[in-house]
């Protein structure tokens, strides 16, 4: 089996990542999932959450806010709504948004239909900021 | 020989279609850079879709979704993609062209066949030559809500089994040069060919399998049509923009050749001028 699987991490607006890796680890909608080279072909959404690629030479880490992933044995495509890298996330600019989405949140009721909108902002903004505090500590 | 007054409105009126094509294809670029970098940004979205899609279809058992279902193509879809304006050269008539050529093709192998067509330029162009029309809208500006609408539409009929079979014909964009002229089969989903690697295992799915097929196919169709009209819009801004500046080009051309013409004709008026001049004063003389 091969030692190395190519990761693909594509956005509607960009292709994020592609890369050999020895590991992915993604946010299933059943709990996350880790894939090895040669996995058995696998199917799943995705969770806004985590994923972590393990490279030869370090871990990449992103946060991505919902979609679909495709493993097979030589790789894995992960469809996500969108994707950050670590280093390229702006902590500050997450928190920000974080607050801004949690005030929003605390003033709207459940049934507005503006509540759903915010509850993803305030999801990814919570992610980015555990994704970039994870590489930072 | 036409007179000095005519060919100098001739001049004018040309130097005024020429700063219309002038001002037409620096919009048309101004477009095309837009255009350009959305499908640029989308392309890789839209390729991995498919690709999984396709894997999907290599490997799941047709009967699990009906929109995986391969029925006997007995009454087909084409999906018309060009146009809402002209002036962008052979865009329009390249698409046309397709489309009757598929037409023709395949006459005899449905039983039925309606169109869908979107740009204002197919509609009326397909309206007039009395094709049967499923559905027809304009485009405006892509956006992926009018790729939802029409890929729903469709998703809808083959569920329900008014048509078996689903084709597309649009204009992929190259470079503002170069479009390549698209005719694919989007329903039902071709296989890949099963070779060793890509043994036909199943896939394990999470949540299941249904849920999942459910979401990912329909989606896939959006995201397919999305770029289909992105593609084709970067292409006609690109058509339009070759064909503006072909314009320009020949106006300035042309301009030069009347300028000519009218130097020589004012020349020879001057000319005729003088000597009638000269010949009044020898007459005096006389």
């Amino acid at each position: 089996m091969a030692e190395y699987m190519q990761l693909e991490v594509v956005t509607p607006e960009k292709a994020v990542l592609s890369r050999r890796v020895e590991e992915v680890v993604a946010p299933g909608a059943a709990g996350e999932f880790g894939a090895l080279p040669g996995h058995t072909p696998f199917l799943t959404t995705l969770r806004a959450g985590q994923v972590i690629a393990k490279a030869e030479d370090r871990d990449i880490y992103l946060a991505i806010s919902g979609g679909f992933a495709e493993v097979t044995g030589s790789r894995v495509i992960i469809l996500a709504e969108t994707a950050d890298r670590a280093e390229d996330i702006d902590i500050d600019q997450a928190r920000k948004d974080l607050e801004v989405a949690q005030g929003k949140l605390t003033s709207l009721s459940k049934d507005d239909p503006e509540y759903g909108k915010w509850l993803v902002r305030a999801t990814r903004a919570e992610i980015k900021i555990r994704v970039a505090e994870t590489v930072k500590g | 020989m036409p007179s000095l007054k005519d060919l100098k409105k001739r001049i004018e009126s040309v130097k005024k279609t020429e700063q219309i094509t002038r001002a037409m294809r620096m919009v048309a670029a101004a477009k095309l850079r837009r255009a350009q970098s959305s499908i640029i940004a989308a392309r890789p979205y839209a390729i991995k879709m498919n690709e999984v899609l396709v894997s999907l279809v290599t490997r799941t058992n047709p009967d699990v979704h009906p929109l995986l279902q391969v029925r006997e193509p007995k009454k087909g879809v084409l999906v018309v993609i060009a146009s809402d304006r002209g002036l962008c050269g052979a865009f329009n008539h390249n698409v046309f062209r397709a489309a009757d050529a598929f037409a023709n093709e395949n006459e005899g192998r449905y039983e039925d066949y309606s169109l869908v067509l979107v740009g204002r330029r197919c509609v009326d162009y397909f309206k007039r030559k009395g094709f049967p029309v499923r559905k027809s809208t304009m485009i405006g500006t892509p956006t992926y809500e009018l790729a939802v609408e029409i890929a729903d539409d469709l998703i809808d009929g083959y569920i329900k089994e008014e048509f078996d079979e689903l084709t597309i014909i649009f204009n992929e964009f190259q470079s503002a040069m170069r479009q390549v002229l698209h005719v694919d089969k989007i329903l039902p989903v071709e296989p890949m060919e099963a070779d060793d690697e890509m043994s036909t295992v199943e896939y394990l799915y999470e949540p299941s399998e249904e849920a999942l097929l459910d979401t990912l196919i329909p989606m896939s169709l959006r995201i397919f049509f999305y770029r289909a009209l992105l593609e084709s819009a970067a292409s006609e801004h690109g058509a339009r923009m070759t064909a503006m500046e072909n314009a320009s080009g020949n106006a300035v051309e042309m301009i030069d050749k009347l300028s000519i013409k009218y130097n020589r004709a004012r020349q020879a008026a001057i000319t005729t001028e003088l000597m009638e001049v000269v010949g009044g004063a020898e007459a005096l003389k006389g």
